[in-house]
């Protein structure tokens, strides 16, 4: 604490503040907020009319449909799977944990392109999966299904990596606690692990969203892209773009774009609101 | 006492007390968690060596033969060469002006950096061809004056560069807020200028975070798809990237060529993984030795 309030006095003794938050202001004006500006002034061009129709055309609605169905469903999966996940990497120990602790970053790093053609190849019909389920009449790929698999994948680091540091945080102590006192082991996860750890879950949850939602690479590959059936939003603004029609495809992107600010509002609540439940980093 | 603000820095493991879960849970636990991570995460891994090996180590090379892949594989070195350096910089400009300094709007300055996290590679794209395309603010100035920013390899660039903006800053920020000023301030009392003072002080404190940025910064830039894809105009042997590429191969039912080319940046990941572990290794070392130090300060 003392340090805090020591750092808050004695600020612009360090040189250099004109000149990087200049050099920071320019270039982030540059690259990003001019150029997304376009987007807002392409969009007044418009008439309200115009906008209304170019975003709720029914191939359109059908991919808002497909695109926040099968990403909240992907997220859903990912909050279980990637609480599991980060369970066994913090509390237990096996042979391995290191590269299992390693691998879990791999979506991040692999091209979204390399996992769409490879998920795909995977889960074909003749693919090392696809060849056993579809005697079964289960598909997995070319279809939504496939859609919602390739973003389990892409959003999986983010519920891990959120709640990796809050369960490594954890006080133990807590836990004895509610052992001594007689709680049953669920109990004790129910009533004292997981409230400590729900804030850092549901940021997981919405940052796995929001990158689903606007994942694009690895879903193109899977889904079949079949109008009004496994056609993503993203896919949408290329087919506009592809028949030069810019201004259909900047509406379309402009409710994206909408829809992306108001999840990182969320996101940024969410983590002030964890911050403040437990210090965790973040 | 927080010694862990930013993802790097996880702290040291306690050890196991009592409480646990009987043993059979834990291993159904464990199994359901690897296999998982198995079936999600191994096999597409496994899956895109196997594919390009199908047919045997001839036909996997026949695919790097073709001159469009050299021009693929160069483009992208180019881009990443371009943008990883261009973000370098920026990264450590605002991190130090956000780290280093209070003023009004830092809060909202730090989430105009995130921003182009949240936003579609599809949609960065396309704001730029609404800028410089045919049809664009600069479209009719850039054709008057035959340059060519979408389309070719300009945009590639610029689009590259948007996607993989907020990488190093964002892992540099939360890193210099957590130490603090005093050792800069130390050093300009002492009599060091600013460029002295961040090349000898701060760069070595965060030398770890600023790689492992870099390295995740260029295996994005070296990997971007959707925003690639919308201004790249898709010119074989022109301004096609290896993820451009790989798509192109695949779309012509060339699948050996495709894993191939898939082949290299799964190399890429594979070692950007290995690069960030040991860097995370060595930045828990580091903590940990200074953990073990005696206290320096007396008191306090």
């Amino acid at each position: 604490m003392t340090l805090l309030s020591q750092r808050r006095k004695a600020h612009r003794v360090l040189p250099g503040f004109n000149l990087t938050l200049g050099y920071t202001v320019l270039y982030l004006s540059l690259i990003v907020l001019i150029p997304l500006s376009a987007l807002l002034f392409k969009t007044f061009t418009l008439s309200w009319d115009q906008f209304w129709t170019a975003v709720t055309g029914p191939r359109v609605l059908a991919s808002y449909r497909l695109t926040f169905g099968a990403s909240f469903l992907a997220a859903l999966v990912n909050v279980v799977f990637g609480l599991l996940v980060a369970w066994v990497l913090v509390r237990y120990d096996f042979f391995g944990k290191k590269v299992v602790d390693a691998l879990v970053d791999l979506p991040f790093a692999l091209p979204t392109a390399v996992a769409g053609i490879s998920l795909t190849a995977l889960l074909a019909g003749n693919g090392w999966i696809g060849q056993y389920l579809e005697p079964h009449g289960i598909q997995l790929a070319f279809n939504p299904n496939g859609v919602v698999i390739a973003l389990v994948f892409i959003g999986l680091p983010f519920v891990v990596r959120t709640v990796q540091p809050v369960l490594e945080d954890a006080e133990k102590e807590l836990e004895e606690a509610a052992t001594c006192l007689g709680a049953t082991r669920w109990q004790t996860f129910t009533r004292v692990i997981f409230p400590s750890i729900a804030p850092a879950l549901l940021t997981g949850f919405a940052m796995a969203f929001a990158r689903a939602i606007g994942e694009y690479g690895s879903v193109i590959f899977i889904a079949g892209n079949m109008p009004m059936v496994s056609e993503i939003t993203p896919l949408i603004i290329i087919g506009k773009l592809e028949q030069y029609d810019y201004a259909g495809a900047t509406a379309v992107a402009v409710v994206m774009l909408v829809f992306s600010f108001i999840l990182l509002l969320i996101i940024n609540a969410l983590q002030a609101w964890q911050r403040k439940r437990g210090g965790a980093p973040v | 006492m927080s010694g862990a603000v930013s993802s790097l820095g996880k702290p040291v493991r306690r050890a196991q007390s009592g409480t646990t879960e009987p043993t059979w849970v834990r291993w159904l636990l464990l199994s359901i968690a690897l296999g998982f991570m198995f079936l999600f995460l191994v096999l597409p891994l496994a899956a895109v060596f196997t594919e390009a090996l199908r047919k045997g180590f001839d036909a996997y090379f026949e695919a790097f033969k073709e001159p469009d892949a050299w021009s693929a594989i160069r483009l992208t070195l180019i881009t990443a060469a371009i943008a990883v350096p261009l973000n370098l910089v920026f990264g450590v400009a605002a991190a130090w002006a956000i780290a280093k300094y209070e003023f009004k709007g830092k809060a909202f300055l730090t989430t105009l950096v995130d921003l182009p996290f949240s936003v579609s590679p599809v949609v960065a794209g396309l704001i730029y061809v609404l800028i410089f395309g045919a049809q664009g603010w600069f479209g009719p100035w850039l054709q008057a004056h035959d340059i060519k920013i979408v389309f070719a390899v300009p945009g590639i660039v610029l689009a590259t560069v948007f996607v993989t903006f907020p990488f190093i800053a964002r892992e540099l920020i939360p890193l210099m807020q957590a130490q603090g000023t005093e050792e800069e301030q130390a050093a300009i009392v002492l009599g060091a200028t600013g460029w002295q003072t961040f090349w000898h002080v701060t760069l070595p404190n965060i030398k770890w975070g600023l790689i492992y940025g870099v390295i995740l910064c260029n295996a994005r830039a070296m990997g971007e798809f959707g925003a690639v894809s919308v201004v790249s105009g898709h010119i074989r042997g022109q301004t096609n990237t290896m993820p451009l590429h790989v798509e192109i191969l695949y779309n012509e039912y060339q699948s050996v060529a495709a894993f191939a080319v898939a082949s290299l940046l799964a190399l890429l990941a594979l070692v950007t993984l290995v690069i960030k572990s040991v860097v995370e290794w060595q930045h828990e070392r580091e903590m940990r030795a200074a953990v073990d130090l005696p206290p320096e300060r007396p008191g306090a």
